[in-house]
């Protein structure tokens, strides 16, 4: 290589590297949201619905109502990969972007949400875990930055105890009874051992704990041990291209599909399509209803594609994780909107947005006024619970759409809260953080 | 012109034995020391600190432990990644444990357990060779990994099974934790960093490294001039390991902050490999090169679009990078096989008749 080309090549690198501290500047007095998305990698199949979801969100109220109490709204997006290390990457350059820093974060990763989790607190960026992350968070003492309402993984674990309880016919039933939780391999997975186990105590379930490994595209050995097993019901907490394999082995080994549950992070279109006729049957857990037959949709489609339906249809509204980035979003806006309440009708710093979250209380007058009436609950947050420990639904797949199959199942709240303050407590004392006091 | 050693004589055993015999190569890494030390942490942004700087330097550190095994001994190693994970959850597990006793002794001691397991997963070296040793230390890191996914002491139990590293202080100044200032921990990363490599740039031109690197070249020769292959290469595995159990501890400590298993699988191992490779085996320079060019390049490359006021679609934007990067890879090994370092010595060589080549 000649001298003159070394040179060269390390100047253009050198530029390059100067150039990256410096971002694009955006537009004065909005209110920036950033966006940690996901459309490549193996668990994009989940991402992209998810990513479509927030953005559509975000347009709807800028097109519709003219901005947050006429803030506009200004979002830049980052792709992490679902990988933790690009997801901290990702957020150190987005934390300042705007003109008040980033509103709040959505990682939509639980490994990323377990590393942003200390960093939000010394940058004053709350995080919005929606049923997702670290589950100890929902104790608003110890976690002050963090939210994850309207419900955690250990209250969607006993909710779903006690939905099999419901279709067997009471508590006692479950005695004697297997059960199996087929898991991803990672932070994320093994959030809802910790109650199942709890409660197999309680109640006298044998649990059987499966774990597959990132990212889940071979599981021959998991469905044979399932097969062997002959578990009574099945759980699963699953992502990305993990669910779509599983539900088709599943089917594969004939496993009775109406006891298959998925968390709610496992019951979207794309993880039941590919398993074709299988996969009817196949049942998730969810806290808001399916399909794109709700106000809010007609909106997103009138305001955002145009009144172009099949334009919308491709960018996967009325999707099970399209909808649940809908309802994120909104949490997000409305937000946003409690704390204008309070300090006035501009963009919003980090400070005043964890304000708006604290303080925040969807009514379902408010649904009905955003178009969302019966398409998600009402919601109430305060300082110490930072869950609410709402309950959840199931929903059916029937081969083409998603429909909700049962009533909205309670969470046994007396066995998880207790579980919740101890998490949080002994993450205090190995992070020396003070709780703060309620009142 | 300006390189040059004419003139430059050698009265003494010890200037002859210097780690950098050419004055301009002695000034020249003085100045990038001090700018590293003194410049950076006054310009360098946040981000360029927390997402570019940090981690180029851990992972620097992970492929010269690496290239000690691989580019100096001759032993290929696919656990990296495992190595790493030792030192990260064996840091985690004694600072938890012993809260009081100084965070950089207990980067040390974790080092010293990577080390011992680098030890034991080096055993099966004295039997088998190239591929099937490297076959064999996959089971390293597919072994470690499910061990500190399963057994609850590491992680002390707590249901996720993510550690994370708790606030600790050096000499009054916190130092890891989230309320360190990306600034300090750029300034113990790169001050374990610099010791370390200058510790390994001095091993492989002692008695150690030249044992390693006959091993390298062909060991029946290097076992009949009197090296015992037995203490060589299980010397080559533990002390790598250490280096990269270091490495590991700092990524958890120093960079992320918390971590899980995942974070050291499999892609790692083949990352840092990649680094050696692409650097140049058997160069500490060539590890510095490496880390750079693995780490940066793809920052660059997300970066690099909207800057110019491209506004592409995310997905396509990432696709793009993968692309540019492998041909990136392609282009710089066929240009030269010998990796990165030998680029430089090359330039070196031509900068010597600079401007009047013959």
């Amino acid at each position: 290589m000649k001298l003159k080309t070394l040179i060269l090549a390390g100047i253009a690198g050198a530029t390059g590297l100067s150039a990256v501290a410096a971002s694009p500047a955006l537009a004065q007095g909005d209110q920036f949201f950033p966006m940690l998305v996901y459309r490549t990698g193996p668990y994009a199949p989940s991402g992209i619905p998810v990513a479509n979801g927030f953005r559509d969100y975000y347009t709807l109220i800028n097109n519709r109502d003219g901005g947050i109490n006429g803030v506009k709204i200004s979002f830049e997006e980052c792709e992490t990969e679902y990988n933790t290390k690009l997801g901290v990457e990702c957020y150190e350059k987005l934390k300042n972007n705007g003109s008040t820093g980033a509103s709040l974060f959505n990682p939509y990763s639980t490994g990323i949400t377990y590393q942003l989790i200390p960093k939000a607190a010394v940058d004053e960026v709350p995080i919005l875990s929606m049923g997702y992350g670290r589950t100890a968070a929902a104790d608003g003492r110890v976690f002050e930055w963090v939210f994850n309402f309207p419900t955690t993984y250990w209250s969607q674990a006993s909710a779903f105890i006690n939905y099999v309880a419901q279709q067997e016919g009471g508590f006692e039933k479950l005695k004697g009874m297997k059960i199996a939780h087929v898991h991803h391999n990672s932070a994320y997975g093994k959030e809802a051992n910790p109650t199942l186990e709890a409660l197999a105590k309680k109640f006298g379930y044998k649990l059987t704990l499966l774990a597959v490994d990132h990212p889940g595209q071979e599981q021959k050995a998991t469905w044979l041990q399932i097969r062997r097993l002959k578990p009574d019901w099945v759980f699963m907490s699953g992502w990305g291209v993990m669910n779509q394999v599983a539900i088709k082995e599943a089917a594969s080994i004939n496993f009775k599909m109406d006891n298959f549950v998925g968390n709610w992070w496992s019951g979207s279109d794309a993880d039941v399509i590919p398993a074709g006729k299988g996969a009817v049957g196949y049942k998730s857990a969810t806290f808001h209803g399916p399909g794109a037959a709700w106000q809010v949709h007609k909106d997103i489609v009138k305001h955002v594609y145009g009144g172009d339906e099949s334009k919308a249809k491709a960018n996967n509204v009325g999707e099970v994780l399209y909808n649940r980035a809908v309802v994120n979003a909104m949490f997000g806006v409305e937000a946003i909107r409690t704390a204008q309440g309070k300090f006035g009708n501009k963009a919003m710093t980090g400070k005043q947005v964890r304000w708006g979250l604290e303080n925040l209380n969807i009514t379902e007058a408010r649904l009905k006024d955003l178009g969302m009436e019966g398409f998600t609950r009402a919601v109430k947050v305060s300082c110490i619970d930072h869950e609410t420990g709402g309950p959840i639904v199931i929903q059916q797949w029937d081969g083409a759409k998603w429909s909700i199959v049962s009533d909205w199942i309670p969470t046994l709240r007396d066995v998880v809260r207790p579980m919740v303050e101890t998490a949080a407590a002994n993450y205090a004392a190995e992070n020396k953080i003070t709780p703060r006091t309620c009142n | 012109m300006f390189y040059r050693e004419a003139g430059q004589f050698k009265t003494s055993y010890a200037a002859d034995q210097t780690v950098f015999p050419i004055v301009q190569d002695r000034w020249g890494v003085a100045a990038m020391v001090a700018i590293a030390f003194v410049g950076v942490p006054l310009v360098a942004s946040e981000y360029m600190l927390q997402a570019v700087l940090i981690p180029f330097l851990i992972f620097a550190l992970a492929a010269i432990g690496l290239n000690l095994l691989t580019g100096y001994c001759g032993q290929v190693s696919l656990g990296t990644g495992g190595f790493m994970m030792v030192g990260g959850y064996m840091t985690y597990k004694l600072t938890t444990t012993f809260p009081d006793v100084n965070i950089l002794i207990v980067f040390v001691f974790a080092g010293l357990c990577a080390a011992l397991v680098g030890f034991v997963f080096g055993l099966p070296s004295l039997r088998i060779k190239g591929f099937y040793l490297a076959v064999a230390t996959l089971a390293a890191q597919f072994f470690l990994g499910w061990t500190f996914n399963k057994v609850g002491w590491f992680y002390n139990y707590n249901p996720s099974g993510t550690i994370t590293a708790p606030p600790r202080e050096l000499f009054g100044i916190t130092i890891t934790g989230p309320t360190a200032s990306a600034e300090v921990r750029y300034l113990v990363v790169l001050c374990i960093v610099a010791v370390f490599a200058m510790m390994a740039k001095n091993l492989v031109r002692g008695r150690v490294g030249r044992s390693w690197m006959a091993i390298r070249d062909m060991d029946i020769a290097a076992e009949i001039i009197g090296i015992q292959p037995i203490r060589t290469k299980l010397m080559a595995f533990t002390i790598s390991s250490f280096y990269c159990g270091v490495a590991g501890a700092m990524m958890v400590f120093l960079w992320l902050g918390s971590a899980e298993t995942e974070a050291f699988d499999i892609n790692q191992s083949f990352l840092v490999l990649f680094m050696v490779i692409i650097g140049g085996l058997g160069s500490i320079l060539g590890s510095f090169l490496g880390a750079a060019f693995v780490i940066i390049t793809p920052i660059i490359l997300t970066n690099a679009p909207p800057m110019f006021g491209i506004d592409l679609p995310i997905d396509l934007q990432k696709h793009i990078e993968i692309m540019l990067f492998g041909s990136l890879i392609v282009f710089f090994l066929i240009v030269e096989p010998h990796g990165l370092a030998r680029l430089w010595q090359i330039a070196k060589e031509k900068l010597r008749l600079w401007p009047f080549p013959y």
